[in-house]
């Protein structure tokens, strides 16, 4: 998406001027962010530089200290309905009696009263979810007995079933072997055709590959809606680029090294 | 073997039995999926404060615990939703406290204590019919909001970040868990007893969870196992003339110990084709 058509898209995640803290420590520093309609945002970074952070603000489990949040044009109690969430890990025990069909059913829970049956709609809903993430065999499964890979899947079909129009992925591949998170990289590149996708990740590679524009967070974010990584990006996060060469991955994220690849380790 | 229900006391005996086992196997099934043991310890120990108070005042007991473990398990809820890592040690404190004040009470309540070890080790023998009738009304009250609220208790049991992200009343909800935690531990309190509280809301859930990973059947077969296991104990206990509420105690724990090890040799058995099939 070139930078015209971006104008006429409708902004559905505005961050202005946010600053976050953790036990008076500063993670977050004056972050300004406007997510359009269906972007997909890859967000890269340092350990710390507060990636997860970022993600876990958006949907209202850290407040801010300062500045303004605003998701849908609506308050983030309210606007996070429209966010389906894939966390980098749940952590859980594995004799946990719950099948996966009803981990992915926890995605219709918020919008939906209780005291009532799931409906055949509803029901529709989660097998399709299941489908998307080819786990539709599975679904009778317990939780604990499905690989991490598959576990990641299950998350995804939850986060799915909430039929979100922005999905927010923490290291969505992290302890995924790479057949299993092509895969993932593949089915979320679908999703994006109506669904904005923001994803924190230290899958190079796929953040090369399959993003739409990259960021970079080191307490400050770096973003310029392009899929570059700019010279003042790099100087601003000095560990970024060699996050990058180190793990040799495709020249065409550094602007620097257009065209010809020079740099594959 | 039919002549026990002859009496009286006896019969009382196996429909407090019936009703304790079907709270605990469907409350204690969340203790131990939630993993929160020690806080139902906390809550049992505190609702003693009381009893204690029941006494002094003159009114029933069982009332009297009834309002301490609702506040008990408030306020340890709370302490737990909001504090975390360290709750343990406030429940700890809370545990001790209510304990201490059951004791103060009663030193400070005239006339006859006697009946006060029934509380600690269980009087299954003598529950009287106003509170099995009480025991009638709280089953009714777990049964009714556990079938309401079965989604949103397994979504908040299981991850209560994202159900928190849905907008799921979390904290509510979990509060509403404690009090029928609290209300349970009341119930349980008078057939096997304030010390083996912890027993019946574990064991048995503990047992069926080693055999089912589905959370109904979960709370079925832990409600059976507990049937099964006062019935028993109460038989036990009325032909060998012991005490029923550590009877019933005992049989549970060595169902426990045998499933335990049951289970462990059949999943040592099946570890090998569970490999090969995730490899597929």
């Amino acid at each position: 998406m070139n930078n015209k058509q971006r104008e006429h898209a409708q902004t559905v995640i505005e961050m202005e001027g946010v600053w976050v803290a953790l036990d008076s420590q500063t993670i977050l520093e004056d972050v300004h962010l406007v997510v359009h309609e269906t972007d997909f945002i890859g967000l890269i970074g340092p350990n710390g530089g507060g990636k997860t952070t970022l993600l876990k603000t958006l949907i209202g489990l850290l407040q801010p200290t300062a500045g303004k949040i605003r998701i849908m044009g609506k308050s983030v109690a309210e606007g996070r309905c429209h966010i389906g969430y894939v966390p980098q890990t749940v952590e859980f025990d594995r004799q946990f009696p719950i099948r996966a069909w009803e981990v992915v059913q926890m995605g219709l829970l918020g919008c939906r009263k209780p005291f009532r049956p799931i409906s055949p709609e509803e029901r529709e809903v989660i097998e399709h979810a299941l489908e998307q993430v080819e786990m539709e065999d599975l679904g009778q499964r317990a939780i604990g007995e499905l690989s991490v890979g598959q576990r990641q899947r299950v998350y995804i079909a939850r986060a799915l079933t909430s039929q979100p129009q922005i999905l927010l992925l923490d290291e969505p591949t992290a302890s995924v072997d790479p057949q299993a998170a092509g895969k993932i990289y593949d089915l979320l590149r679908r999703i994006n055709q109506t669904v904005t996708i923001v994803m924190v990740s230290h899958d190079m590679n796929a953040v090369s590959s399959y993003v739409k524009s990259i960021g970079c967070l080191n307490r400050r974010l770096h973003y310029h809606g392009k899929k570059e990584v700019t010279q003042d990006m790099m100087d601003a996060i000095y560990k970024c680029p060699i996050d990058l060469i180190a793990h040799g991955l495709p020249h065409r994220v550094l602007s620097a090294h257009d065209e010809k690849g020079g740099n594959h380790a | 073997m039919l002549e026990i229900f002859q009496y009286g006391f006896m019969r009382n005996a196996l429909a407090a039995g019936v009703l304790v086992s079907i709270a605990c196997g469907i409350i204690g099934t969340y203790v131990v999926i939630n993993r929160i043991v020690f806080l139902s310890g906390g809550i049992a120990h505190a609702a003693y404060g009381g009893i204690g108070l029941g006494y002094f005042l003159g009114i029933n007991p069982v009332i009297g615990a009834i309002v301490f473990s609702l506040l008990a398990a408030l306020g340890m809820g709370f302490v737990h939703r909001r504090t975390g890592q360290r709750s343990d040690t406030i429940i700890g404190v809370m545990w001790a406290i209510g304990m201490a004040l059951g004791i103060i009470f009663l030193d400070l309540s005239p006339g006859y204590k006697a009946d006060l070890m029934s509380y600690l080790f269980g009087s299954i023998l003598a529950v009287p019919n106003s509170d099995l009738l009480i025991m009638l009304v709280l089953n009714a009250i777990i049964v009714i909001l556990v079938w309401l609220f079965y989604r949103e208790l397994q979504a908040i049991s299981f991850d209560e970040t994202f159900a928190f992200v849905v907008n799921v009343p979390v904290d509510k909800l979990y509060l509403m868990l404690v009090c029928l935690i609290g209300l349970t531990v009341v119930m349980t309190m008078r057939i096997v007893g304030l010390i083996m509280v912890i027993a019946l809301l574990t064991m048995p859930p503990a047992i069926a969870g080693l055999f089912v990973k589905d959370l109904k059947r979960m709370m079925l077969l832990a409600s059976l196992l507990s049937i099964v296991f006062s019935f028993s104990g109460l038989l036990l206990s009325f032909y060998l003339n012991l005490t029923s509420g550590a009877t019933i105690i005992l049989i549970a724990g060595v169902a426990y110990t045998i499933s335990f090890m049951v289970q462990r040799m059949f999943s040592r058995n099946t570890l090998k084709a569970g490999s090969q099939a995730k490899q597929e």
